[in-house]
């Protein structure tokens, strides 16, 4: 996650501009990171998405002098990966374009995994090499609207006005996807995590940072 | 407000977010504490989202950052001055 507090990455900015050009590295570490995952949740492929990052952090760079300090940083770099990876998307496809508008099975009732309970702990079932590659697996196969939607939540955790702002979609519509995306990653992701037998206690313990 | 299991579903993604209404949370919290499998449901997705938020999920490709800085260097040695303004206007609003 970013350190720079925003004045900081103010004052970086102002620098660059002044001509202090190597700052860029510094302004930029911090998002790499972010860069690729946006430009992933397009893209899907490794290579695709590493040009993709690439090439918009180099337009960020050239249009620096374009960020308006009003908005965050990392929002603006978000929305240039967004339309650098979308417009690599609609040039590379032959196939026709999976729309960013309402996925297919709109429609459908969403029904959760019902699971007895679930007690392991996460970054220890990480441990298990192929639990990672099913998740990506698992985000990679969600309908394209509803997976740019969880990873810029979910893993680049962007707010939901930010990523409303980012699309070009109503608050409320970003909600509805989020909730979706969510629970088809429970349905498929599910019967693939241990079960442990529920103690019953501190469930909420989890909720206290999030709230 | 009462909830049944089907109608609890729905709100458990703005729950795990923190927003729902007050109203609401006080509903699916009384809800879940004798729903075992909203509950459970509740803590599968909740684990879910820790497990891909980690940085083990969709890891950087190996050299990713060492490719990426070389290319901005690069950039950096064309001698470019970013643009003032794409529209070439200085509205001055990075001036400290």
């Amino acid at each position: 996650m970013p350190m720079a507090t925003a004045e900081d990455e103010q004052s970086l900015i102002a620098r660059i501009l002044a001509g202090e050009r190597e700052l860029f590295h510094e302004l930029i570490r911090p998002y790499q990171r972010l860069a690729y995952l946006t430009a992933i949740s397009v893209l899907k492929n490794v290579g695709d998405a590493e040009d993709a990052a690439q090439e918009a952090i180099l337009k960020a760079y050239r249009s620096l002098a374009g960020f308006r300090s009003e908005a965050k940083f990392s929002t603006w770099l978000v929305t240039i990966v967004m339309n650098e990876a979308r417009s690599r998307l609609r040039k590379s496809s032959r196939v026709i374009l999976e729309s960013l508008d309402e996925p297919s099975n709109a429609n459908e009732e969403f029904t959760p995994a019902l699971v007895a309970d679930w007690r392991e702990i996460p970054s220890e079932a990480l441990e298990r090499q192929e639990l990672s590659s099913r998740i990506e697996q698992a985000i990679a196969d969600l309908p394209q609207g509803y997976r740019v939607v969880f990873m810029l939540r979910d893993k680049d955790a962007l707010s939901i006005q930010e990523i409303a702002d980012t699309l070009g979609l109503q608050p409320n519509l970003v909600k509805v996807r989020l909730f979706r995306a969510r629970m088809m990653l429970q349905k498929v992701l599910t019967p693939y995590l241990k079960l442990h037998s529920s103690k019953g206690k501190g469930r909420f313990s989890w909720m206290g940072g999030k709230v | 407000m009462r909830l049944d299991c089907k109608h609890v579903w729905p709100y458990l993604s703005d729950y795990i977010d923190g927003s729902v209404t007050a109203e609401e949370r006080a509903a699916i919290e009384q809800h879940l504490e004798h729903c075992e499998i909203c509950s459970a449901i509740l803590d599968s997705v909740h684990n879910i989202l820790i497990l891909s938020a980690d940085d083990r999920v969709f890891h950087l490709p190996i050299g990713f950052g060492d490719r990426l800085h070389a290319r901005i260097e690069e950039e950096l040695k064309k001698a470019i001055v970013p643009e003032k303004n794409s529209n070439g206007v200085d509205d001055g609003s990075l001036d400290e």
